[in-house]
């Protein structure tokens, strides 16, 4: 709620990466557990496409745990058959030359015919049963047909495997990307369906955020934490069980690295965390103070406040170096550490398991696996790590939509509005009573009744609430009590539609979209040809404008062009009003920001507008004041008289001290 | 590492080191292919977002027109086709980053298979140890790596190297304003004057100069007011004084010595400038209002809030002159910001008063209650105001009426409603029929 606009910048330029990945500083969601359920709530359409994924995942990771082992005895064959070469050979060499042995004499045969058992105290347990078995008849060759099978299923399992992690990363980020949308789409029907009061009390900045940063996140984090989660678990005990059915003793050694990593990871994220925060909070500072200071540039400069600036945005950078240095160092030597410690394990499981294997215990193929599954076994807790840490985030971002998805709507329109056709124009004000805040009434019982074609002057200093007046009009605020009448018909109880179908609406805050000329204009009426366009254009005297345009009404205006002036762009929402062709007007008289012959223009062109139809004015200059048949007078938000201009000055209140003040100075 | 490693390989089982150009070059091709289909995508998703952004900011900052129009499904529409948009892109490239990691997988993978076949082939013909292919395994292994995290650094140059020029475009850039070499001093008994002699000024890269052949004198006590058109160029005269900008020809006196010859920071203390929307900083309302009066003492400081008419909404503020000013002046009104710009103006005790339209956000009477506490305090301060309406300038000793950057005519209300065409046609826009009525024959 407390984010402005600015601090989109601030997250933005703070989501760089700041170095190791387990060491993001989270945003902690305030009901971490509800907003979770919601979140996976919005999976639930998608359990099919989620179950396939698990399945798929689940394979590939059984495939991936699998497959070392299976390589294992490929490298088991092949010490096998290297081993009985070299028997063979060794053999062959003590034997004379011309001794055939017949078939299937073995080794042990051999050594038993000959006396001499003494040999086999040196070979490896593990292979003493290979080598007491070996046909020395005929010299071994290399079983390059089992090995060629081994592969051959290897080849299938890795290329299953593959496709498996493919296909479920495929169907991940369909699931993701769907429910970004989704979310996306609600939001935006949402700002449509809210109280404008809502956006009153906040800052647009803040739902604009809402709609684009924090989807991001919850669409780039969902897609991570999905498919990892789901294979670092699995990927988790099935090392786990591998290493344990190759060899318990391995496993205990391997796994009594982990803690030692384990905390020092702790104790790296516990100290970096700290100067991480650190970096963020000071980034928002820099930011703040340049933003600061370039929008107010000239005044630093004319009030030669440079050496200030400069000393104080020296010091935050200095500031920022120092924990970006540490939190970098840091960070930083996470890696090599880490590094160091997993080489201890393996050190340690190669030792071992080389003692193993020379008691037979264990075969070389096993170790080789064994070390294969001890280096994959680092990759799943780092996840797991990361997406603790990446699944407060996104938490936090999906509450953060989901707390504006919640958001009190505006009041439905009632089911048997009436539907008003043909409108005479007469508006009537019943004993309104209306506050924006509870328990703070800004108009207190107002009654006024306008004629159909009449014109009312809305007065008053800046910042005296004349909006007040179109909001309710308009029914963007409806009254706390009383009730506003067209012909005779409460607006209440019309569509709101149907209310705003009647008026036409050309504020001072000229806003025009993205988009061209022709496009603005039809916004009003979005079936106008271009014929009418041209029409309401002329009468609004900015056809001549915009046909010196070099694409005329096909001209794109962006949201910061140069081309277009105040001036024109009011001029150009007074065209778009004409195209609405309304009952009813709502006028802003243009004020200091237009250059005068423009301000003749548009006073023209709005006098074309209002004749012959009900409307209200905000009003500057006298002479449309003086010519009101109803002067509204406004100040501290309320309105303080009513009247006609000769009323109001016999009255000498409020308007009388304006009027005086404003128009009959002299020097 | 990844050299290191290579160096070992070869001697190792130099017979098997195709296997790694093989499988790094495969590894290349992976990632290549990835990233150019990936790559230009991204560009668009950029813009994408920045599009999204846009039709919701329109959306919020609009409202109450996609309301009064009755336009919410439109709007709703328009941002479903950029939400679409934005979907197929991402998950275009979703899909395509996906294809990553099991592809780099499998090339490792095929990799330690075929060390292993290809090594029980040299096992067999005696050529390496079974130890020999093992070590081989592992340091392919870390080939591949060194060369993963190679590539994935190298996609970061060509990002590194934008920003790094993007910076220098800033640094690089030569100042506009030349500080002078030889800074002179104005003497104490020329207090308060500007003149413009023959100024013009166009902006750079401008074919059309803003301001011709300006001249004029501010003399000290004595008001100067501008008026004219939007673009008639009374904003850019002004910011020429405190040299904002230099003239492109001609010159501007302050004392009567040109702008270029003083020092920056004694010709600043000499101007007291006060900008179309108040500018103000985090910080309290005294930091503010003591803004570049370092010295300024508490005194000095309500002296200056009472004169800008800012004094009585500042002690109902909470801290009262230590109420927080939150970053940009955000916690304070359009006119408490200006009138607190004013202030910090005054504050300064300058010799020249600059008000750059200051006045548009300041109800009448509170206006008419500034002007007349300013009296005293620019007895001897020459004060220009930049303006929009006849109204607020009608009592200069002197009006300057620019049009399309050249002076239509210099003189006080009653002269110029008689002499200027140009003024009269904007107090005629301005005043009503009556009121010229009582002007025009003020004026005969």
């Amino acid at each position: 709620m407390t984010d402005k606009p600015k601090n989109e910048s601030h997250k933005r330029n703070g989501s760089v990466n700041h170095g190791g990945p387990v060491m993001m500083t989270a945003e902690k969601p305030k009901h971490f557990k509800k907003s979770l359920g919601k979140l996976l709530g919005l999976l639930k359409p998608n359990l099919g496409a989620i179950a396939v994924m698990v399945a798929l995942t689940i394979t590939a990771t059984v495939f991936d745990i699998v497959s070392p082992k299976i390589l294992g005895n490929m490298t088991n064959q092949i010490v096998d058959d290297y081993i009985s070469a070299k028997v063979y050979d060794a053999v062959h060499e003590k034997l004379p030359k011309d001794v055939k042995l017949p078939k299937g004499t073995t080794v042990k045969e051999l050594a038993q015919q000959m006396g001499d058992t003494g040999k086999f105290s040196e070979v490896p347990e593990a292979q003493k049963e290979l080598v007491e078995n070996l046909d020395l008849s005929e010299k071994p060759r290399f079983h390059y047909e089992v090995l060629g099978q081994i592969a051959l299923l290897l080849v299938a399992l890795y290329l299953v495997s593959a496709l498996a992690y493919y296909v479920s990363g495929w169907v991940g980020t369909s699931i993701t990307q769907n429910i970004v949308y989704k979310m996306r789409k609600d939001l935006s029907a949402k700002i449509n369906r809210m109280p404008i009061s809502y956006f009153d009390r906040h800052q647009y900045g803040d739902v604009l955020s809402r709609v684009t940063n924090d989807v991001d996140t919850v669409g780039q984090s969902l897609n991570q934490v999905f498919g990892q989660a789901i294979s670092a678990v699995i990927m988790l005990f099935g090392i786990l069980v591998m290493m344990l059915t190759i060899s318990w003793q391995l496993t205990i050694i391997a796994l009594l690295v982990l803690p030692l990593s384990f905390g020092f990871v702790g104790f790296i994220t516990k100290k970096s965390q700290k100067h991480f925060k650190n970096v963020q909070n000071r980034i928002g500072t820099l930011n703040g103070h340049i933003e600061e200071n370039y929008a107010g540039q000239t005044i630093v400069k004319a009030f030669s406040g440079e050496a200030e600036a400069e000393k104080h945005f020296d010091a935050v950078n200095s500031k920022l170096y120092e924990s970006t240095w540490k939190s970098q160092f840091m960070s930083g030597l996470m890696m090599p550490v880490m590094h160091f410690i997993s080489n201890l394990g393996y050190v340690a499981t190669a030792v071992a398991g080389g003692w193993l294997a020379l008691n037979g215990r264990l075969s070389i193929g096993d170790i080789q696996a064994f070390i294969q599954y001890v280096s994959q076994f680092n990759q799943p807790i780092v996840q797991v790590g990361q997406i603790t840490n990446l699944l407060q985030s996104t938490v936090a971002a999906a509450e953060r939509v989901f707390e504006f998805l919640e958001e009190t709507e505006e009041v439905p329109d009632r089911q048997d509005a009436t539907k008003l056709s043909i409108v005479k124009g007469e508006v009537e004000f019943k004993n309104v009573h209306f506050g924006y805040e509870p328990g703070q009434p800004i108009i207190k019982n107002f009654s006024a009744r306008i004629k159909p074609g009449h014109k009312v002057a809305i007065v008053g200093p800046t910042g005296a609430g004349k909006t007040t007046i179109v909001n309710l009009l308009m029914r963007f605020y409806d009254p706390d009590s009383g009730e506003i009448t067209i012909d005779g018909i409460n607006t209440r109880d019309m569509e709101r539609s149907d209310v705003r179908d009647k008026f036409g609406m050309v504020l001072q805050d000229t806003w025009l979209f993205s988009g061209t000329i022709k496009e603005n204009l039809t916004y009003g009426d979005l079936k106008a040809s271009r014929n009418d366009v041209k029409k309401a254009a002329e009468a609004a005297h900015v056809d001549h404008f915009v046909q010196a345009l070099p694409k005329s009404y096909d001209t794109r205006i962006e949201e910061d062009s140069e081309n277009i002036s105040v001036g024109e762009k009011q001029l150009l929402t007074i065209a778009r009003a004409m195209l609405a062709d309304a009952p009813m007007l709502i006028l802003d008289e243009a004020t200091s920001s237009v250059d005068t012959r423009t301000e003749v223009l548009i006073q023209n062109a709005m006098e074309k507008l209002t004749k012959g139809r009900t409307s209200f004015v905000i009003a500057h200059r006298l002479s449309t004041i003086k010519n009101a048949d109803l002067i509204l007078v406004m100040n501290n938000g309320g309105i303080v008289e009513q009247g006609s201009h000769q009323e109001l000055l016999a009255a000498d209140g409020f308007y009388a001290g304006l009027y005086k003040a404003q128009f009959v100075t002299k020097t | 590492m990844g050299v290191g490693a290579i160096v070992r390989a070869l001697s190792t089982a130099p017979g098997m080191s195709w296997i790694i150009m093989l499988a790094v070059a495969a590894l290349l091709v992976v990632i290549a292919t990835v990233f150019a289909l990936a790559l230009p995508r991204f560009k668009i998703l950029q813009k994408l977002i920045d599009k999204l952004n846009l039709v919701t900011r329109e959306n919020l900052t609009g409202l109450r027109v996609v309301r009064a129009f009755n336009n919410e499904r439109h709007e709703e529409k328009k941002f479903d086709a950029a939400n679409k948009e934005l979907t197929r892109v991402n998950l275009f490239i979703n899909r395509v980053m996906v294809v990553m990691f099991p592809f780099v997988q499998l090339i490792l993978n095929f990799t330690m298979l075929l060390v292993i076949w290809v090594g029980a082939g040299f096992i067999d013909s005696g050529a390496i140890e079974i130890g020999n292919m093992m070590a081989f395994m592992q340091y392919a292994m870390q080939v591949m790596m060194s060369f993963m995290f190679l590539t994935i650094a190298f996609i970061m140059v060509p990002r590194a190297v934008v920003s790094w020029k993007r910076i220098t475009e800033v640094v690089d850039t030569p100042l506009s304003i030349k500080p002078a070499k030889k800074p002179k001093k104005a003497k104490n008994s020329m207090r308060g004057t500007v003149e413009f002699k023959n100024v013009s000024f166009a902006y750079e890269g401008a074919d059309e100069p803003v301001l011709k052949n300006i001249s004029f004198t501010a003399k000290p006590g004595e008001t100067t007011a501008f008026i004219g058109s939007t673009s008639s160029g009374k904003s850019t005269l002004v910011n020429l004084v405190p040299r904002f900008y230099d003239a492109t020809k001609g010159s501007v006196l302050v004392d009567e010595v040109n702008v270029r010859d003083y020092d920056q920071a004694d010709l600043m203390s000499k101007i007291g400038y006060v900008p179309q929307k108040g500018v103000l900083f985090s910080g309290t309302v005294e930091s503010n209002v003591a803004f570049g009066a370092n010295e300024a003492g508490e005194q000095q400081v309500k002296r200056a809030a009472k004169i800008a008419q800012a004094y009585d909404f500042v002690e109902k503020m909470e801290g009262k002159f230590n109420a927080h000013i939150a970053q940009g002046g955000s916690n304070v009104s359009g006119g408490q910001k200006q009138r607190l710009s004013i202030a910090r103006a005054v504050a300064k005790d300058p010799e020249v008063y600059i008000f750059d339209d200051s006045f548009s956000a300041l109800d009448f009477k509170t206006y008419l209650a500034l002007r007349e506490a300013l009296k005293p305090v620019t007895k001897k301060a020459a004060v220009l105001i930049v303006a929009q309406r006849v109204g607020t300038i009608k009592h200069a000793e002197q009006i300057v009426v620019l049009d399309k950057g050249k002076v239509a005519g210099i003189g006080d209300h009653q002269s110029l409603l008689k002499s200027c065409k140009v003024y009269r046609e904007i107090a005629e826009s301005q005043l009503s029929e009556d009121e010229m009525r009582v002007e025009m024959e003020g004026a005969e």
